[in-house]
């Protein structure tokens, strides 16, 4: 199961993540995680909300460069070496990660995380046997 | 010194006479020889015998770039293959490169003209030249270097991207002239003073071309290098480097006038100006048979001065450029159309996106920055995509005019857009 992430390409300048986030607050979708890549120039932000398709609607009606990318959101026990493990399947499987970072961290002992791998199916299958739990969008608003 | 006293001092009733004389035969012979002249001249009735003399020039029809490139590669050659001994090439607006050929004749007289403006420069066969324009298909380097041997001069060819060993050979050998671009002269200067080996030279001339440069300049390579810096202009399509260069007294570039006759046209009326005024400046070769070129347009802005030189040359000047009647960049001595560019970008995706070329000089050397916005049809939600695509799009350009340009990605609708004929380059160098 799938995801769907917001990228967007900005210039690394001042105030230009802000006026992104302005947009996204002026459709009413909510950010639930996001990172932010950055090399000399420019930058790429990565954004999970709760209403893809209309952030990057308004983003795109803003003048912004974004689009809609699948990610896998993995939930796994909140506990010493269980991203490890994971990890250890997707590398046996000689499964590139391309980037990932941190959704959220519940009460219930259970942590999130935002995958982006060379080969998305492979790695979900494998994720999968290893006993994560692969979250949809859906499922990621109503944590 | 004159190398050439008889042709470069004659009376302007002889030279005019000679020109004549010289561009009906030319005339004739294009007409029998190349099937695009006699046919441009047939569509307006011209009769070679129309042609009596160099006063009934502007009944001519002009050749331009787009001439030889529809007549690509050979078209406008004037003898069979087997005579022309070499070609030169230039990088072209769509893809296609200009292609010039030269018969042995052709590179005798090209030699003597380089011979001419390095004697104006003050190189003798004493001298060692290091040559250090590019060799090759660009006609600046072997140019330079058979004109530097036709004087007798003990000729380096160096070529260009190597400058430490440039500077090593000039300090090694005494070097005592160079041919290069001012830009890349200035470079070299700036490398020489930071190595404070500038003692250790023994430059005294220095004959620079290929590229648009200001008096300015001139002075400041003159104040750091110690040398007599001139001016030397010339396109590949009328011969190469040779076809003007100016004496010891900088009042403009003295044409070799016997070989090349020059016309200042109106670029909107294409009607010839007043003498003096400032407009296009058009040459028909006299001499050449390879390719033979009428009223050829060169699309460099200009004025003729007809006036003796006080150096005792009778042969007219041409002043300082002012600047092109079309949109192409001399950018490290290469020249590159904003167009080609754009079909760079194409083949990366197909689609054109907006774009904005910047060109600077840093440290004397010109840069060349291309800013393409990223939007759907350039992106990717990786770094490396973007950098995979920044690369791509950095070598497409390099494949397309020969240079490398730094490769900006920008967002969507941050390149001005502009109401009429769309702006593509921002020249900052400061050159008039």
């Amino acid at each position: 199961m799938k995801a769907k992430q917001v990228s967007v390409f900005i210039e690394n300048r001042e105030g230009r993540l802000e006026e992104v986030l302005s947009a996204i607050k002026a459709a009413g979708v909510n950010i639930l995680s996001l990172s932010l890549a950055d090399t000399r120039e420019y930058g790429l932000l990565r954004l999970i909300v709760s209403d893809p398709a209309k952030a990057d609607k308004a983003l795109k009606e803003g003048g912004f460069s974004s689009m809609l990318t699948d990610v896998l959101v993995v939930r796994l026990n909140n506990e010493v070496g269980s991203l490890q493990d994971l990890l250890c399947a997707v590398a046996k499987e000689k499964i590139n990660l391309e980037y990932m970072y941190g959704l959220t961290i519940e009460k219930a002992g259970k942590a999130s995380l935002v995958i982006k791998a060379s080969d998305l199916d492979k790695a979900a299958v494998v994720l999968k046997k290893a006993g994560a739990e692969l979250l949809s969008n859906e499922e990621i608003v109503s944590l | 010194m004159i190398w050439n006293e008889k042709m470069e001092t004659m009376s302007r009733e002889e030279m005019r006479a000679l020109q004549s004389e010289r561009l009906v035969a030319t005339v004739k012979r294009v007409y029998e020889k190349v099937p695009a002249y006699r046919a441009k001249m047939d569509e307006i009735g011209l009769k070679p015998e129309d042609i009596k003399g160099v006063e009934d020039l502007p009944k001519l029809p002009f050749t331009t770039k787009a001439d030889l490139r529809d007549n690509y590669p050979f078209g406008l050659f004037a003898v069979p293959q087997d005579e022309i001994t070499r070609v030169h090439a230039s990088s072209g607006t769509t893809g296609k490169p200009t292609v010039v050929g030269y018969t042995e004749n052709d590179i005798k007289m090209w030699s003597e003209c380089v011979a001419r403006c390095m004697t104006m420069a003050g190189v003798t066969k004493k001298d060692i030249v290091q040559v250090a324009y590019g060799y090759g298909l660009f006609t600046g380097g072997l140019g330079a270097h058979y004109g530097a041997e036709y004087i007798g001069a003990t000729t380096v060819p160096m070529g260009t991207g190597n400058t430490q060993k440039l500077i090593t050979l000039m300090k090694d050998f005494g070097a005592t002239a160079i041919a290069c671009t001012p830009s890349y002269l200035l470079h070299i200067a700036e490398v020489l003073k930071e190595n404070g080996d500038l003692d250790k030279i023994k430059l005294r001339a220095a004959v620079c071309g290929a590229e648009p440069w200001t008096e300015d300049m001139r002075l400041r390579i003159e104040e750091i290098l110690g040398v007599s810096a001139h001016d030397i202009y010339g396109l590949s399509e009328v011969m190469g480097p040779g076809v003007a260069c100016d004496c010891k007294y900088h009042k403009g570039l003295h044409v070799c006038e016997d070989h090349f006759i020059p016309e200042i046209i109106s670029p909107t009326t294409l009607e010839p100006v007043k003498e003096g005024e400032t407009g296009e400046l058009v040459f028909t070769t006299i001499t050449k048979e390879g390719l033979p070129l009428i009223r050829y347009r060169t699309r460099d802005l200009t004025s003729i001065n007809y006036e003796p030189c006080e150096c005792g040359r009778t042969t007219c000047r041409i002043s300082r450029f002012k600047g092109r009647s079309d949109d192409m960049l001399i950018i490290r001595g290469v020249n590159v159309f904003p167009s080609q560019v754009e079909e760079a970008l194409l083949r990366v995706d197909g689609v054109s996106p907006h774009y904005m070329i910047v060109v600077d000089r840093v440290n004397n050397l010109d840069t060349m920055e291309i800013m393409v916005e990223v939007d759907e049809k350039f992106f990717s939600d990786e770094i490396k995509g973007l950098e995979a695509l920044s690369v791509k799009i950095g070598k497409a350009v390099q494949q397309m005019i020969g240079l490398n340009a730094k490769i900006k990605l920008v967002e969507p609708r941050t390149i001005e857009r502009s109401m009429g004929k769309s702006v593509h380059v921002q020249d900052k160098r400061k050159l008039v």
